[in-house]
């Protein structure tokens, strides 16, 4: 029991970052191998506050994600001007240079780590903290904004002729995105007790890509899907132990080339087949009973 | 009557080569205003330069009395021209419902908290937008086809989808580059009616870019052809028609004058 509420916690952890990521990929358009970065920083913020300053766990939960979304607000003024890939390089140079930074500052243990941080996190806590995450994201492609997202990553050019600020548009989503890794680090941080600079390698900015690629890009439910799977899946594999690694890689090829735009397809929830027979039933009931309205929703 | 769009000596260089040359054209309040001229001449060019996707070499573009020079693409749409382009380029996988109602998010003020709390503010502006949208997609015969993915439509409704979604902007200057392009005539008819009547309903004044001879002597108020970046004749269809530099532009020289010339 314990050890499957260590991988489901491990797994909203992951999702965390995740949905972040898919934020930033998935809606609009841009791709980045530095989230394990804005982690990073979400983590060690959250250990300092609580290890050395003694701030309460909630009020460190915050403040890493906000110090990662204003990291994210410097990183995106410098590079947010650049285009596809050149951003995607940049990201990959800041994630390894914020690894290597933590790993240079002595007083923070360097590449030693840092240890001696209270376990403040656990399944519940994180999963709640995942539910409000999956919640408000839903609410924000729901309004302007997120549509203003979607906008620019189906074509930039017409999005600035009907007025969307596109610099500004990014970077927001960015600084959102970077929130929620920050926040992801520091859940991280308080169930790990121990973090060390490596933990945040480009690895692990490119399983979280992996996982928002094979969930389905432009897709909340594609996030969770991603990071549920594919967290579970190498514990699953773990009784076939060294050959585990290969066998992942090759289901994750394997999954690209069945489905393509991944497991959602960029589809929601509410969207898939099943969900949709069952609201059509439901609906018809209500036709049934409110004939007035024309079955017009 | 008010001037809406005041092109003086325009001119845009691209290395060596003089793309638009010292272009000057004046458009008025609710006029339609065409832009004319063989492949190549420039047109396109005049357009990226109004809604600053290329940034002119010299020249001054006015609009409303406030110069556009220097000002980024979403701010001269903030200020009131929107733009149609050659090659459609919609939100391609959203659904035409979508498209226009992306193109809505100016019509509200609500701000970011307020759409993660849903509050009143929120709901209020989504709602009016919602209805904005219906009756724009209505008006543009586009409702029926509301839950279809942009780029499975036909090619003339991409094209008045993507008319509808300039407008949802409510602009005061609407550019068309090549709206009538490849339609039939049937289409072509319908695209003359629709321009007409969304000038009437939203007040609107246009400046369009078009090949279809007939249509734009047919709908245009003024034109001025361009050649080569240059201008090589203004006034009314009338008098476009019959100057001597245009027929040349579109058909050539007479044979007599050839041989006039090689002689």
């Amino acid at each position: 029991m314990e050890y499957y509420l260590t991988v489901l916690t491990l797994a909203g952890i992951n999702l965390m970052v995740v949905l972040g990521l898919g934020l930033l990929t998935g809606f609009t358009g841009l791709f980045s191998f530095g989230h394990a970065g804005f982690m990073c920083i979400g983590a060690y913020t959250s250990a300092i506050l609580t290890v050395t300053l003694k701030v309460p766990f909630v009020i460190a939960l915050i403040a890493a994600g906000l110090v990662a979304g204003a990291v994210s607000l410097l990183l995106g003024r410098l590079t947010l001007k650049l285009k596809g890939d050149y951003f995607l390089i940049a990201t990959l140079g800041f994630g390894e240079s914020v690894r290597l930074i933590f790993d240079n500052i002595e007083p923070l243990g360097g590449a030693r780590g840092f240890s001696g941080i209270a376990k403040n996190s656990n399944f519940v806590s994180v999963w709640i903290v995942c539910l409000i995450g999956i919640f408000f994201l839903v609410r924000l492609m729901n309004s302007r904004y997120g549509r203003n997202f979607t906008a620019i990553r189906e074509e930039e050019l017409a999005s600035s002729t009907i007025g969307i600020d596109v610099f500004k548009t990014k970077l927001l989503s960015l600084f959102i995105s970077a929130i929620y890794a920050g926040v992801g680090g520091s859940l991280y941080a308080h169930y790990m007790t121990f973090i060390k600079p490596s933990n945040f390698a480009l690895i692990k900015s490119t399983e979280f890509t992996i996982m928002a690629i094979i969930g389905g890009l432009g897709s909340i439910t594609g996030s969770v899907i991603g990071a549920l799977l594919l967290t579970i899946l190498p514990e699953v594999l773990r009784f076939i132990a060294d050959w585990r690694m290969v066998i992942y890689g090759a289901a994750v090829v394997i999954l690209i080339i069945v489905r393509p735009k991944g497991i959602a397809g960029g589809k929601e929830f509410k969207d898939f087949f099943f969900v949709v027979w069952i609201r059509r039933l439901f609906n018809k009931r209500l036709a049934k009973k409110d004939p007035g309205n024309g079955g017009k929703l | 009557m008010i001037k809406v769009l005041e092109i003086n000596n325009l001119t845009k260089k691209f290395g060596g080569l003089t793309a638009v040359d010292d272009l000057t054209f004046h458009v008025w309040e609710n006029q339609i205003y065409g832009l004319i001229g063989p492949n190549g001449a420039g047109k396109t060019t005049v357009f990226n330069m109004i809604t600053a996707v290329y940034a002119p070499t010299s020249g001054e573009i006015i609009f409303n009395g406030e110069s556009l020079v220097g000002k980024s693409s979403y701010e001269i749409a903030r200020a009131g021209i929107t733009r149609t382009f050659q090659n459609i380029r919609l939100f391609k996988e959203m659904t035409v419902y979508e498209n226009v109602h992306t193109a809505c998010h100016l019509n509200t003020d609500y701000n970011i908290w307020d759409s993660l709390i849903h509050n009143k503010n929120y709901k209020s502006g989504e709602k009016q937008i919602r209805q904005e949208v219906n009756e724009l997609l209505e008006r543009m015969g586009l409702y029926e086809r509301r839950d279809e993915v942009a780029m499975n439509l036909p090619y003339g409704d991409q094209r008045r989808l993507e008319i509808a979604r300039a407008v949802a902007l409510r602009p005061k200057l609407l550019l068309l580059d090549e709206p009538a392009a490849g339609m039939n005539p049937d289409e072509t008819n319908e695209l003359v009616k629709t321009i007409r009547g969304i000038r009437e309903d939203f007040n609107l004044t246009v400046l369009l870019i078009e090949h279809h001879m007939d249509l734009v002597m047919n709908i245009c108020d003024q034109i001025v052809v361009i050649n080569f970046g240059k201008e090589i004749a203004k006034g009314t269809a009338q008098e476009v028609q019959n100057h001597p530099e245009v027929i040349e532009a579109y058909l050539g020289k007479r044979e007599e004058e050839l041989l006039h010339v090689d002689a």
